[in-house]
């Protein structure tokens, strides 16, 4: 690990301040992702801003409902929205994702607000936010899920930008069914369906560079929301991850199981 | 089960007594080890697997803050350091001696595999240490490398070492050829099996750690350091490394956070840290992080084998065949050539009855960390391929799976027991471990446990291993006839304080296995003194007798018995001193629970009053008898000691995924007689969680470029809790015949049986489909594919 400047700010707009002209600054929240690659180098920020003083402001630690939405501000841990009655009443297939994030510990400390902006491909988070087709609230406007995941380890967001808050429109039902490494208990592959008025969304992490979703799913679960409907569907293993310990062929298997088993799960 | 033993003698599940210090994190490990001007060191390591160095630039490094020194393998060269030795010298079936390349402690014109130390850099902190080595420029030529044993072994495969042709380092054998055909020429049935037992790291919770200070005072150097033989490292660094005379050596091994093996041999950081402390002036320490550890801790197992067994239709067993390419990696680590060949094809007649056995092994050179022995050290690997193919006769003789074990074991009048590969198995009765382990298993039930698997979609299989182990190692001449450098006895003082406490010095070291417990337990069992008013001392070559250390399961049955030889000693003097002050002659006087007695009479004095006397000698047989009590003993046992038992494994194959679950693991061993029934249960789960860790979760993958793929633990699977079920352990007791103790030796067994159970269970639950095979670690994919393959997709 490096020396590196550390900040303190007990705003968002100070936070951003610091953020601005810094390519080098980076955000610390639950530090679940960033401290580990801190300790490798493998990021070697000359400036961290922590949020931790922020904890208090602009509903950064609320979970609350608007206007039908669920709102989940960035701050809230994993553990919060986990065993959250609120989250556990209106959307529970998003409380169980968060409750098998990682490990304890790591559900005590994360952020929902840092995992999005870490934008890992085998992170949970994305699943959900994808399939429940959530917005992302930031300091200065909102993205939608589909326009936020742009790759590897990066999203829509502009450098200095801040997610304060996501919210997710209530399904009429949604469940994550998960395959972890073994290891490290990142998804291998992670699939979140949702049942809608309009029709169903699926979502995938793990199997791709970023999290995708599976339009013939979605059309198939539309006309039919069974496990039956999608038995037999399938996606393309040519555009999954390759040269990682799982192969292509076995990520597109496993992601049309993971689908059923989501549907099966969905309530 | 027998009944619970009160007291804190033999048999009694008495509370360790240091866990105190461990549960309040007050250990003192190595890294703990803070000296007056200590400095820091960290290494440079190859990043490739094969390159010549054609230059190193320490210039930057240098001018670094903090940075006291960057030394090379020149510098090593230079100052005239010893290569590392290999401990164990292997005669290939010609007659001619094994290659053993030169193993420099900091490499020097070449490195041979990732991780391969190039230069050390010294500063005032560990930070600056680091920093300073990312600054260290090395120019390497990158040259090709190769990785696997198959690859090794092929026509133009990349050479690790010119002497070294075709990679290889022996050609081995034992057994007897011709007999052996003999018997596959006139058997019904020929079973063979390609099979591989997979790569792992030890892993142990502690990382290794060195401190090395060269006082210049005394001319004298310390060592602190994790190992699991500190007179073995001080024997090498004398001998061989550091070439400085075994007065002016003192290692300690302090508390040491698990070993598993990887902490037996002599490593080169030991070494170079009190070089480099002679060289600053100060102390000089170094501690592996994980990441390093995967690159430069001896890795285990590693083994492509191709097995045949000639049996008749009725399924008695003939005859056995093996032919198995070991993996050496880049250099001979101190025991990496007896892991092979003396624990593992000595092995391979397990607890059965084979008339003729002919095993030849081929060990190779690839450019990989070096292999040596991880618990269990051969033995698991001769299990695995004979209870993987003891399976294989039994389905295609349609034979049951437990009734082919039974009629080929070795009976308990068989005993002792001459098998065609060197043992004689003293004691064992394996129809009872297998008997034990079925009952406590509820065996006839299992087709009721898998019809209500299946109602959840889930595959139940069940698996059996019956083995055995040869531990307790080992005859000093006869491991010396086979090669061995060193004798493999212990040895023990115990003192008597005057007021009739006990310090024990022992050369076994404790690292986990709660020696401080059971070997206080040995002498109140014989003294009769509590457990509180006893202390055992080991690991300092400064304090303690001089021993071979812990591996191989040796402790209790070896360490144990030295110690129990020299109570003999202790009490023997005991009586003529009793004898005087009884007024009585010697020969009537017996002890017994911590008293002297004249036979039949209520004339007694206690073991006390006996201590008292020797030190205060006022009333004393002078002219006989010497004051003080403290004996020492050295113990070179007679045999190996045989534990063995039955593994029973069900496991859950869910078919979409392949995922496999072990669902209930029942074990039933016979460890000869226990000391302390909790740690022996402590030391089968530890065992167990190790086995089933190979079998389903753990391997060190390379890739074809020698690059280590598996280096951290989010991708190398340690096993959890939750990846194991609650463990039915029992234990059948016969006794050891040849040590005074009667232990056998437990810390390995559960590593040995178990692996192959899980792996029949697995390939139980699939046979329904086809599958016929499948390699350790049983990961989900490759449980998926099997499945695949065997209904006809591709592989």
């Amino acid at each position: 690990m490096r020396n590196f400047e550390f900040h303190r700010p007990a705003s968002v707009a100070d936070a951003v301040a610091l953020l601005r002209g810094n390519d080098s600054a980076k955000l610390l929240a639950g530090g679940q992702s960033l401290l580990p690659i801190m300790k490798l180098d493998l990021a070697q920020p000359s400036d961290v801003v922590s949020l931790a003083g922020l904890a208090g402001a602009d509903g950064l630690k609320e979970i609350r409902s608007e206007g039908g939405d669920l709102v989940i501000g960035a701050l809230v841990t994993h553990h919060e929205v986990a065993s959250s009655p609120e989250v556990r009443r209106r959307i529970p297939g998003l409380a169980d994702l968060a409750g098998g994030i990682g490990d304890a510990q790591i559900r005590n400390r994360g952020t929902i607000g840092g995992s999005l902006a870490h934008a890992d491909p085998a992170a949970d988070y994305p699943a959900a936010v994808l399939a429940l087709g959530a917005t992302i609230v930031t300091d200065r406007r909102r993205i939608a899920a589909d326009d936020y995941f742009t790759g590897l380890f990066s999203s829509a967001l502009e450098a200095d930008e801040i997610i304060t808050a996501v919210r997710f429109p209530v399904p009429e039902c949604a469940a994550y069914a998960k395959f972890p490494h073994p290891a490290s208990k990142y998804a291998v592959v992670g699939v979140m369906v949702a049942k809608t008025g309009g029709g169903a969304r699926v979502a995938v992490t793990g199997a791709g560079s970023k999290v995708f979703r599976v339009p013939a799913m979605e059309s198939a679960l539309a006309a039919d929301f069974s496990t039956d409907a999608i038995r037999s569907v399938t996606v393309d293993p040519t555009g999954l991850r390759s040269g990682g310990e799982a192969s292509p062929e076995y990520l597109a298997h496993l992601v049309t199981v993971m689908a059923r088993r989501a549907v099966q799960a969905c309530r | 089960m027998s009944e619970p033993v009160s007291g804190q003698g033999m048999g009694a599940s008495v509370l360790r007594k240091e866990d105190r210090r461990f549960l309040l994190g007050k250990g003192r490990y190595t890294d703990d080890y803070l000296l007056p001007g200590q400095t820091h060191a960290v290494f440079v390591r190859s990043p490739h697997a094969h390159a010549k160095i054609r230059s190193i630039d320490a210039r930057q490094a240098l001018a670094a803050p903090g940075v006291l020194a960057v030394l090379t393998g020149e510098d090593a060269v230079a100052d005239d350091l010893g290569g590392i030795p290999c401990g164990w010298t292997i005669t290939n079936k010609d007659g001619s001696k094994m290659v053993a390349p030169p193993h420099p402690a900091m490499v020097k014109g070449s490195a041979r595999h990732t991780g391969d130390p190039v230069a050390m850099v010294i500063a005032e902190t560990r930070a600056q240490a680091r920093d300073a080595a990312q600054l260290v420029e090395v120019d390497y030529d990158p040259l090709p490398a190769v990785a696997h044993l198959n690859a090794a072994v092929a026509e133009g495969a990349p050479k690790v070492w010119e002497e070294a042709p075709g990679n290889v380092c022996f050609d081995w054998h034992i057994g007897n050829a011709a007999a052996t055909e003999a018997e596959f020429a006139q058997a019904d049935r020929v079973i063979s099996l390609d099979l591989t037992n997979n790569r792992v790291a030890p892993n142990a919770i502690e990382p290794r750690a060195a401190n090395g200070n060269y006082d210049d005072v005394a001319d004298r150097y310390t060592l602190y350091t994790t190992s699991q033989n500190p007179h073995l490292t001080r024997l090498l660094l004398a001998a061989y490394t550091l070439k400085v005379p075994e007065h002016k050596l003192r290692v300690v091994a302090p508390d040491v956070g698990g070993g598993f093996g990887s902490k037996i041999f002599h490593y080169a950081e030991e070494l170079l840290v009190l070089w480099a402390s002679k060289r600053v002036g100060r102390p000089v320490k170094w501690t592996s992080d994980r990441s390093e550890a995967f690159l430069s801790d001896a890795h285990g197992r590693d083994h492509v084998t191709h097995a045949e067994l000639a049996v008749t239709a009725d399924g008695k067993f003939r005859g056995l065949r093996v032919r198995t390419l070991a993996n050496m990696g880049a250099y001979l680590s101190t025991f990496a050539p007896a892991i092979p060949t003396y624990l593992h094809a000595t092995l391979l007649s397990g607890p059965y009855v084979i008339p003729a056995i002919y095993a030849e092994v081929k060990a190779i050179f690839t450019h990989t960390v070096p292999v040596d022995a991880v618990r269990g050290a051969g033995r698991p690997e001769a299990t695995y391929l004979l209870e993987r193919l003891v399976d294989k006769a039994a389905r295609e003789l349609g034979i049951d799976r437990v009734e082919i074990r039974r009629q080929n074991l070795i009976q308990p009048d068989q005993f002792p027991y001459q098998t065609p590969v060197a043992l004689e198995y003293d004691i064992g009765d394996y129809p009872a471990t297998l008997d034990m382990a079925l009952a406590a298993n509820d065996h006839g039930k299992f087709a009721e446990r898998k019809a209500e698997s299946e109602t959840r979609g889930k595959l139940r299989g069940f698996g059996i291993s019956t083995y055995i182990e040869a531990c307790g190692i080992a005859p000093s001449a006869l491991v010396g006839a086979l090669g061995a450098g060193a004798g493999l006895y212990e040895a023990a003082t115990v003192r008597v304080h005057p007021t009739g406490s006990v310090t024990v010095f022992t050369g076994s070291h404790s690292h986990g296995q709660g020696h401080e417990t059971t070997f206080a337990q040995l002498v109140n069992e014989r003294l009769g003194i509590p457990i509180e008013n006893i202390e055992v001392v080991h690991g300092d070559t400064d304090r303690i007798p001089f021993g071979m250390g812990t591996y191989g399961s040796r402790s209790a049955a070896v360490g144990g018995s030295a110690i129990v030889k020299a109570m003999d000693k202790i009490v023997d003097k005991g009586k003529k001193i009793a004898a005087h002050l009884l007024e009585a002659s010697v020969a009537d006087v017996e002890f017994a629970d911590g008293k002297y007695r004249v036979a039949g009479t209520d004339r007694e004095k206690t073991f006390g009053e006996i201590a008292f006397t020797a030190y205060v000698p006022h009333n004393y047989p002078i002219e006989t008898v010497e004051p003080g009590l403290e004996d020492s003993a050295f113990y070179d046992p007679k045999n190996f000691t045989f534990p063995g038992g039955c593994h029973l494994v069900e496991v859950e194959v869910d078919p979409e995924t392949g995922v496999v679950e072990v669902v209930d693991v029942t074990i039933a061993d016979d460890v000869g007689v226990i000391i302390n029934p909790m740690i022996v249960d402590g030391q089968a789960h530890g065992g167990l969680a190790h086995g089933i860790g190979q079998a389903l979760l753990e391997e060190c993958v390379y890739d074809a470029d020698g690059q280590l793929l598996s280096g951290s633990f989010m991708s190398y699977c340690m096993p959890r809790a939750a990846d194991l079920p609650s463990f039915k352990v029992g234990n059948h007791v016969t006794a050891c015949t040849h040590n005074p103790t009667g232990i056998k030796g437990v810390g390995e067994v559960g590593a040995i049986g178990v692996p192959p159970a899980v792996i029949n269970a697995v390939l139980d639950a699939l046979a329904p489909l086809g599958v016929t095979h499948i390699d350790m670690p049983a990961t989900p994919e490759k449980v998926w594919r099997a499945i695949r393959a065997a209904a006809g997709g591709a592989a």
